[in-house]
């Protein structure tokens, strides 16, 4: 039965391939539907090569017959589990005596750090980021202390952000926290970043302005969703519940539209995460918590966490980077759920280096950073009534003042 | 019941034709009224002839015909060259990305204004034309009935279609006050908008009128197969007669019937067996027409409202309870 099952595409093709050579023999135009039969076998092939072959894990995460279940491919997760291979940490080091402010000059940050601590992650930092540059990466060759070179100073900012969420966002990041390769990799460059889409122009003169929708969204599975639901959401704080909590109309204008967009951001996090959506809802009731898994808590937190950590680490490096750097419309590269994620549900499965330096951890005393750090937008961007206009926001937009937006959103 | 087949020596008439009739042409039957307006001389197409009839015309196209392909070609237009513009006129680029490219209807903010032709008026428009190019064809389908003395049931089946077409484009819209409801044209687009709607509004698959709507969707398929089915098998007995059979039952109707009692207890009948299948067809679009009708503006979650009428099953929980952060954080939407 299987192997008739298995045998089955075999046959159908020779069956059309048997039709190709009777037709040639008999009626011309049974000649031109063995060609199409050729062709539409052809066609069947290359459709069956996309096709998700078995077996495949079945994780159930919700009541049976929910069909709340996550599928993995183990193919493939074998072929992604390489990139999320953790680098093992550099061995312990015996401590200088001195802390690092007092052994090198120029120190900001890691004051504190005993010296030969400070070398062993200016190596391992070397090693995460840019292996093949090394210290040159950042450091200038003739006088490493100084901050002539802009990634030195990205770097500085990067170890504070690393240090803030290990402070103040274990309620995502958890007990394993970050360190600089969660994102890196390996290279200079994260993975996954992203920057805002260039504001709709007179490109087209009088005909329709884009929505920032409608062309292969590949931050959405390839739907015709918006390419860029990350402005709205991960730097604004643009509303993003869209499902009535009420069964009859009880205000909630929330449009159809609106819903794209929250859509879209949705996909983002199941694909950077290589999960579906039902790892964190009950995809029958996407609003309702008392149905969701425990991971949409973690999930809801990390927009606030990537919302904070762009507004307050990564658009104040704005000018740090050089031009070539940055967006289309010269605003610095931010982060969203796949620079740490990269496809996997926790970044290289759960496991973390964090233990192996500690001062990466932060501490209590790591100054809480001032969330609202970009010139106070924080009340501004939760003011804007359309995903729309946060679309529109171009980088001097997004410093000026909350009624500039609102003006946005209601010209259109 | 005469033998056309043994008597002209012409084989069974199917899908997939082995012999086509070539001769004169068939004019039509001579009407009262409306048949000045045919156009062309007839001719004969074998790709044709393979799966119908071989005749190619002749043609009406009348004056609501034209005018309805001029307002069609409009609309095709409008939407064409908004999809075109949007990929900076680059044919390559249109091909590629078509499935993808849309015309958006104006932002929810717009309400029911008239907005500039860039920010959603093209859209109004081409949904105008194409409107109207629908009302107009289907004026067209029941004049052509009427002139040929037929029943206007193909009308009123393309009608209940249009019920959905103007639900979903037009009349919910307004009762929402919002043309950033409606869909917007393209491929990809408008299924995108099938899946942010019923997010929106808590799952559609709550939505009773939706679920008579798949019924009658999935029902259709299967009266089709079923009545298909059954009178191709009857076909050696001459049972695709279907009309003869009605009212003069042979051997062909009397094996489908009992073959249907066998199965499944019951058989429609020949004549009957067509108002399952046209009842099925309109009652698909017509349900789901009422059910997209009520969504938002009579019912804001179909899922709760499942709940609150007791019909969404409740399930044991599985993790322990999770308190929605978003109150505590200012987050109220």
């Amino acid at each position: 039965m299987i192997g008739d099952i298995l045998v089955a595409p075999f046959r159908l093709v020779g069956l059309l391939l048997s039709g190709v050579f009777k037709g040639i023999y008999g009626h011309p135009w049974r000649t031109a539907f063995s060609i199409g039969g050729c062709v539409g076998g052809v066609l069947l092939v290359l459709l069956a090569m996309t096709f998700n072959f078995f077996p495949v894990v079945s994780i159930q995460r919700g009541f049976r017959g929910v069909g709340m279940l996550v599928q993995y491919n183990p193919r493939s997760v074998a072929r992604e589990a390489g990139y999320q291979q953790i680098i093992a940490a550099y061995p312990p080091v015996q401590p200088a005596g001195v802390p690092a402010e007092i052994a090198y000059k120029n120190i900001q940050v890691l004051k504190g750090v005993d010296a030969n601590e400070f070398l062993r992650l200016m190596a391992t930092m070397a090693n995460w980021l840019q292996p093949s540059v090394g210290c040159a990466f950042c450091h200038s060759a003739v006088n490493m202390a100084e901050d002539r070179v802009y990634t030195k100073t990205v770097a500085r900012k990067m170890i504070e952000m690393t240090r803030y969420i290990n402070t103040n966002w274990r309620a995502h990041v958890g007990a394993g926290g970050v360190v600089c390769n969660t994102c890196h990799r390996g290279a200079a460059v994260p993975g996954s970043i992203w920057f805002m889409t260039p504001p709709p122009g007179g490109r087209h003169n009088f005909a329709q302005t884009q929505s920032g929708e409608n062309s292969p969204s590949t931050v959405a599975g390839l739907t015709a969703l918006p390419n860029d639901p990350f402005t709205p959401f991960l730097l604004n704080a643009a509303p993003i519940r869209d499902q009535g909590t009420t069964a009859l109309p009880d205000g909630n204008r929330m449009s159809t539209e609106q819903t794209n967009w929250t859509y879209s951001l949705m996909i983002h996090f199941a694909q950077s995460l290589g999960v579906s959506c039902n790892y964190c809802h009950n995809t029958r009731a996407f609003g309702e918590w008392d149905q969701s898994t425990p991971k949409r808590l973690v999930a809801w937190t990390a927009i606030e966490m990537v919302r904070d950590i762009n507004r307050g680490y990564m658009v104040p490096l704005t000018d740090v980077f050089p031009v070539a750097s940055r967006g289309p419309i010269g605003d610095v590269p931010k982060i969203n759920c796949g620079t740490c994620h990269a496809g996997a549900y926790k970044p290289f499965y759960g496991a973390s280096t964090l233990a192996a330096y500690p001062e990466l951890e932060g501490s209590p005393d790591t100054p809480a950073h001032e969330r609202v750090s970009v010139g106070g937008q924080r009340q501004a961007a939760i003011g804007q009534p359309s995903p729309h206009a946060a679309i529109d926001a171009t980088p001097a937009a997004a410093t000026s003042t909350a009624a500039g937006n609102t003006a946005v959103a209601d010209t259109r | 019941m005469f033998d056309y087949r043994t008597n002209f020596g012409v084989e069974y008439q199917n899908i997939f034709n082995r012999i086509q009739i070539r001769g004169p042409a068939d004019e039509g039957a001579p009407l009262k009224w409306g048949q000045e307006n045919r156009r062309g001389k007839p001719r004969f197409s074998f790709l044709f002839g393979l799966i119908g009839a071989a005749q190619v015309g002749p043609f009406y196209l009348g004056a609501t015909g034209l005018a309805s392909i001029v307002c069609g070609f409009i609309a095709f237009e409008i939407i064409g060259l908004n999809m075109l513009a949007s990929v900076g006129w680059d044919p390559i680029q249109f091909i590629r990305q078509l499935p993808w490219l849309g015309l958006e209807p104006p932002a929810p903010a717009w309400g029911l204004h008239i907005p500039p032709l860039a920010e959603g008026g093209w859209w109004l428009m081409a949904g105008f034309f194409l409107t109207t190019a629908i009302l107009l064809w289907w004026v067209r389908v029941y004049r052509r009935a009427r002139a040929l003395g037929l029943g206007t049931h193909v009308a009123w089946a393309f009608a209940s279609a249009i019920w959905l077409y103007l639900v979903d484009g037009f009349i919910r819209p307004v009762l929402m006050g919002s043309w950033g409801e409606a869909v917007p044209f393209g491929i990809f687009p408008h299924l995108d908008w099938t899946a942010s709607l019923s997010i929106r509004y808590g799952n559609l698959f709550y939505d009773p009128f939706h679920m008579l709507s798949i019924v009658f969707l999935y029902g259709s398929t299967l009266l089709f197969a079923m009545h298909g089915g059954t009178i191709l098998a009857v076909g050696r007995y001459w049972g695709e007669r279907e009309v003869e059979m009605s009212i003069d039952r042979s051997t062909a109707a009397e094996r489908a019937g009992l073959f249907w009692r066998w199965v499944m207890g019951f058989n429609a009948s020949y004549e009957s067996i067509h108002r399952w299948a046209y009842w099925f067809a309109i009652l698909c679009t017509l349900t789901g027409g009422i059910g997209i009708l009520l969504t938002g503006t009579v019912v804001d979650n179909w899922y709760l409202w499942g709940v609150k009428h007791g019909f969404a099953p409740m399930y044991p929980p599985v993790y322990p309870p999770i308190p929605d952060p978003g109150p505590l954080r200012g987050v109220l939407r």
